[in-house]
């Protein structure tokens, strides 16, 4: 009979070995779906995670596809990762993201058509103070109230969804766009237009912004003792209540810093790739980040690699989706199964399987 | 020669590194009052837990009332007629009386039935219980009882008793012994564990005395002195702490009426509590577990901020501070909870020496961590205190207990605390890192500082404190001079009967 | 804006419809949750019972297939989180999520060619008499046989949580794992039970929303319903009677809200159809302020990782 046994120290092996099991064992499970719904495995693993990067044919598109997907999942999963790791559980960040767009986005069109260095800026900044505010929602309540934040800021992306479809049938609708719902093109308005930095780089703000928030979330835990405090909260309350430690501010902080950073993602992410806001310009990118901050181990350099590995699965999923007819859903599966598996293999983390004979349990 | 109702030949048990139970073998009569004698991590609670199916043992057999009896789970040793009431109660707080004890039965009776049941066994043992009552509005004493009648309804051959008096008062103790004596007289077998040598020569027949999972002797309790057998349990001569008379500065840390409600459903409210304490002055606070001495530790500490001036130090109001900047000032604590509480499992010794001492030490250099610096003072605390650890590396958790406890004891003294509040500083200790421990509390005194020791163990309190109060429902006493305090004079304060006797004059 | 065109007898009528998915959710969570777990995957269970009691009923020709099909595929997926968070010790606040997440996505796969069908339909109770009796008859005695289905749910988890010895045991288990351990109970194999019945439940749930209250199959059509099941257990503080209040009260609003827009309320659309969010939301808020004994009446042990040591 299997046994667990709790290890005296986490192992530090494991930590790194069980995301990389994780993803081995997700390539077997989804070649096995793909295969029951009559795709060659070998040839729809090989198109996910090889042809994106590697193939003549492709790479030249797929390659800068990268960083465009990797950025904004990138820099929501750091934010996430403040609160995961202090057991705040933030699962709105779709609805801070969307918010911060429509924000950062309003911002922008107020000012149509003005050109001027300054007004691109001052987007980014009320992205930000939009996705602040939106997780402002949950960690009030819960501050105040003892509301539960996970299902608060889960209720609040649908208020947002709905609100995201409010602007772009109503508000901020394109006046010339001939009633079709969706603001302007921002790629089309130069003051405020997110392009590329670095030709077929894909390199864009958002980018930029997700690199400096690694750096900046990897010296805050590693260095600071907000990250010791974050650490010491999630694991231990009471002994982090001991320590001195505002439960409440960190619940504001760690809520606000997600925020920021949705938000930030929602704003570079409607000026740049999206180019306009419509009520699925989204992506779902919010909730895929939740993925990313696990498989990152809430590590920010985890994080950075984990985010380009599961925007590699979106844009080998729409590849495999042109090539193989592989229905995009399968995607969507593939990277829940991930997940899964990583959970499933982390009890090697922190415990010992033993092999016994029969024992009361 | 009767036969035994219960016999154990060489009963073994492993765990990764540590042999519990080495051969161990000895045997119990009907009526008898067993006492099972060691320290902490002798390997008694293994050894009664195989007794109990919670846990099989590796090797050896056990033989009841001539059959022989090796229980998969605890079902089968209740069946065979085998009780235990636990040290931690394994009850349900948010569930009634005769709930808790419907769920500790296998064919329990209808719940009318079951009521008047128990109303009636507990009344015949002078225990007396409402069955309907929550269990987590109850006191300690009080839970025991629900454990026991749970047990005594099912007319045990043989009840296991864990550390019973723990959460007594002497009063109490004495009330229990007489439950245990008329058992005792009906024919049912006590195994009895404790570590308190006066009650096992007072209430047992027989004695096994166990040290690092081996038998070393099994006798008759009343003919040792009490000397004797904690050597036989120690294995070694006892080293008695010394403490010189001391005399005692200005008021250094004072409560001042300071009342706090419960934090949670069955927590216990601080009501109107005064105290002071000197420079140089050891308050020793006992108490039956439960009566607030969590929340009058969490009061001082400043994890729980009240009015500003129902808490004051050097005569400045300072209750809205928080945990933080009373440490600032001098002012620090060690939690009963070492896991968890005063220290962070999964974290290691050196982030679980900044947990205190992040400001104090200037280990925290504008908000950033000076981990080189947290490293040295956790090898100090290590090496100042005999902590037995690899290294500050080591997770908190896999410290033994009285390791951490030493840790966490050294912690805070070696910031050269001006207060220092300690609440069971050597719970589940072995006793050379007890005599340690309260040993560096008397040291820390002499050295000019006020401390409080909040404790259950009264022994601990009558040879460190120089006065001494006690904690009941959340009221204080008034503190009496520890040197000629009677048992007697104790218990009563425990009871909470000081008090009502001075609303009586 | 017209707002005589709401006629109380149908939205009381069909607030029940309204409601009934989200009662099947919330009591299978109810009793999940009694026994200490807290599963996050309620989304994902529904939508999962929503496309295979479709896809089944489609295929079989009969709604009643339909529905003890989406049972076993709820329960069948709620297995997956048990495995997790009983088995592997995982976090059960990520497990959770990660069910939603998969169950999203595996029932978007499993509908690709279900989009546009019609689903048979269910009959709905006649009964002869209590049917026909005017206005009750019509709010009360007109339903299909699902809606009754799930009060009696409420009816008999009630009953057995508070008179049964097995519902006293899985109380004992949510309230403290480690005293029900160290009494012999199998506290890990109580948890699934428990959890797998949530899972059909959930499933169920799904399947009432695709077989009769749309009645049809869209990607995602549960839209945030699992969540707010998870709301109505923390406003019912864990009692199931409360549950139905909380189910009824949300039908009422979402009910109210259709009417709302039919009547040509000149608010836009979006704004009405998320004020049953925000109304949980305000819900939430108002439960878990109040400090009575009720908001405390969690279990104890909800959400913690059960290992035994020996």
């Amino acid at each position: 009979m299997l046994r667990l046994e709790k290890r005296p120290v986490p192992s530090k092996a494991w930590t790194i070995a069980t995301p990389l099991l994780a993803v081995l064992a997700t390539m077997v499970a989804g070649g096995i779906l793909f295969a029951i719904l009559g795709k060659d495995p070998v040839e729809a693993i090989r198109t996910i995670f090889w042809d994106p990067l590697f193939s003549e044919q492709f790479a030249a598109y797929s390659r800068p596809q990268l960083l465009v997907k990797a950025g904004p999942l990138i820099l929501i999963a750091i934010g996430l990762s403040f609160g995961f790791r202090a057991g705040i559980w933030n699962i709105g960040a779709e609805g801070q993201y969307i918010m911060g767009a429509i924000a950062g986005g309003a911002v922008g069109l107020a000012f149509y058509p003005t050109a001027g260095w300054y007004i691109f800026p001052l987007m980014v900044v009320a992205g930000a103070a939009g996705g602040w505010a939106w997780a402002m929602i949950p960690a009030i309540l819960r501050t105040r109230f003892n509301t539960n934040e996970i299902l608060v800021s889960l209720l609040l992306v649908y208020v947002a969804e709905h609100i995201l479809s409010a602007m772009s049938f109503g508000l901020l609708r394109n006046p010339e766009g001939h009633g079709f719902p969706g603001s302007r093109n921002f790629k089309e308005y130069d003051s405020v237009s997110n392009t590329e930095l670095i030709a077929n780089s894909g390199m864009h703000w958002g980018v930029v912004a997700a690199f400096i928030a690694v750096i900046f979330a990897y010296v805050i835990m590693t260095r600071h003792i907000l990250g010791y405090q974050i650490t010491l909260a999630g694991q231990s309350p009471r002994a982090a209540k001991f320590g001195g430690v505002n439960p409440n501010r960190l619940i504001v902080l760690c809520l606000g810093a997600s925020g920021v950073l949705a938000g930030l993602a929602g704003v570079f992410e409607v000026t740049g790739p999206a180019g306009q806001l419509t009520t699925d310009f989204n992506q779902g990118y919010g909730f895929t980040a939740i993925i990313v901050a696990f498989l990152g181990r809430l590590h920010p350099v985890g994080i950075l690699l984990a985010g380009l590995l599961m925007a590699l699965t979106y844009i080998g999923g729409d590849l495999a989706q042109l090539m193989m007819g592989l229905p995009k859903p399968a995607i969507q599966a593939f990277q829940g199964m991930l997940l899964f598996f990583l959970l499933a293999l982390d009890v090697l983390t922190n415990f010992r399987i033993r092999f016994k004979k029969s024992e009361a349990a | 020669m009767t036969e035994k109702l219960l016999t154990i030949d060489g009963l073994t048990k492993a765990y990764p590194g540590v042999v519990a139970n080495d051969k161990v073998s000895f045997g119990i009569d009907a009526g008898e009052v067993h006492a099972l004698l060691g320290e902490n991590g002798a390997g008694k609670s293994t050894l009664v837990k195989m007794i109990y199916g919670l846990v099989r043992p590796d090797a050896g057999n056990m033989t009841l009332m001539g059959n022989a009896f090796s229980p998969p789970e605890p079902r089968v040793a209740r069946a065979a007629g085998v009780a235990m009431v636990f040290q931690h109660f394994s009850l349900f707080e948010a569930l009634t009386v005769a709930e808790n004890i419907t769920l500790g039965m296998e064919n329990p009776p209808k719940h009318r039935e079951l009521s008047a049941r128990i109303t009636k066994v507990s009344h015949d043992y002078g225990l007396p219980l409402d069955p309907e009552r929550l269990v987590g509005e109850l006191s300690a004493g009080e839970r025991q009882r629900v454990e026991i009648i749970r047990c005594l309804l099912q007319d045990p051959k043989l009840l296991i008793m864990d550390e019973p008096t723990s959460v007594l008062t002497p009063q109490e103790v004495e009330v229990l012994f007489h439950t245990l004596r008329q058992l005792s007289s009906e024919g049912t077998a006590i195994l009895y564990i404790s570590h308190k040598l006066d009650e096992i020569r007072d209430i047992c027949d027989s004695a096994t005395v166990l040290r690092h999972g081996v038998v070393v002797d099994t006798c008759n309790p009343r003919e040792k002195s009490a000397r004797e057998l904690a050597e036989m349990m120690v294995g070694s001569a006892l080293h008695e702490p010394l403490r010189d008379a001391q005399a005692f500065g200005d008021v250094v840390l004072e409560l001042k009426g300071l009342s706090v409600p419960s934090a949670t459903q069955f927590g216990t409210s601080l009501k109107s509590v005064n105290m002071t304490v000197r420079a140089g002055e050891i308050l020793g606070i006992g108490g039956v577990a439960g009566n607030g001495q969590d929340e009058l530790l969490a009061a001082m500490s400043g994890e729980t901020p009240s009015a500003d001036t129902t808490v004051t130090f050097d005569g400045n109001g300072i209750g809205t501070l928080g945990p933080n900047e009373r440490r600032a000032l001098g002012i620090l604590a060690a939690p009963e909870e070492r896991l968890g509480h005063a220290a962070a499992p999964d974290m290691s010794l050196t982030e679980n020496a900044l947990l205190t001492a992040a400001f104090r030490e200037n280990l925290v250099k504008n908000g950033f961590v000076d981990w080189a610096s947290t490293r040295t003072f956790a090898k100090r605390v290590i090496k100042e205190f005999d902590v037995r650890t690899p290294g500050t590396r080591t997770a908190a958790r896999a410290l033994s207990g009285g390791n951490l406890q030493k840790f966490v004891i050294g912690r805070e003294v070696l910031q050269t605390p001006r207060v220092l509040v300690v609440n069971q500083p050597t719970w589940g200790v072995d006793a050379s890192a007890a005599a340690q421990i309260r040993q560096s509390l008397m040291d820390l005194a002499a050295s000019g500082a006020a401390v409080v020791v909040i404790s259950q163990d009264l022994d601990e309190l009558m040879e460190v404190s120089d006065n001494f109060c006690a904690l009941n429902e959340g009221h204080l006493t008034r503190p009496h001079p520890a040197k000629g305090l009677t048992v007697e004079e104790i218990g009563l304060m425990l009871g909470g009967m000081e008090e009502q006797e001075a609303a009586n004059a | 804006m017209d707002l005589s065109a709401i006629n109380p007898v149908l939205l009381v009528a069909s607030l029940m419809i309204a409601a009934t998915p989200i009662l099947l959710a919330a009591i299978g969570e109810l009793v999940v949750e009694r026994a200490g777990v807290l599963n996050l995957g309620v989304e994902g269970m529904m939508i999962i019972g929503a496309i295979c009691g479709f896809a089944i009923a489609v295929e079989t020709g009969s709604p009643l297939v339909g529905f003890v099909g989406a049972a076993f595929a709820g329960a069948a997926l709620s297995l997956l989180f048990a495995f997790l968070t009983q088995i592997m010790l995982a976090n059960q606040v990520a497990s959770g999520l990660a069910l939603t997440l998969f169950g999203l996505g595996l029932s978007a796969l499993i509908g690709q060619g279900y989009a546009g069908q019609k689903p048979p339909p269910t009959p709905r109770l006649d009964l002869p008499v209590l049917s026909d009796m005017p206005v009750l008859g019509q709010v009360l005695f007109s339903h299909d046989p699902m809606v009754y289905f799930a009060i009696a749910m409420i009816a008999a988890t009630w009953a057995v949580l508070k008179y049964s010895r097995v519902g006293l045991i899985l109380r004992a288990v949510g309230e403290n794992h480690d005293a029900a351990h160290a009494l012999g109970y199998k506290v890990v194999r109580i948890r699934i039970l428990a959890i797998m019945f949530g899972g059909a439940c959930a499933g169920l749930g799904g399947a009432y929303l695709s077989l009769i209250r749309v009645p049809q199959w869209t990607e995602g059509m549960t839209a945030g319903a699992g969540w707010i099941a998870l709301a109505i257990v923390v406003f019912a503080s864990w009692k199931p009677w409360r549950v139905m209040l909380g189910a009824y009260l949300f039908g009422g609003v979402t009910v109210l809200q259709f009417n709302l827009q039919a009547a040509g309320v000149s608010i836009p659309v979006q704004y009405l159809s998320m004020a049953p969010y925000v109304i949980t939301i305000l819900v939430l808020v108002i439960m878990s302020s109040s400090k009575s004994r009720a908001a405390l009446n969690a279990p104890a042990a909800l959400g913690r990782i059960f290992h035994a040591t020996h």
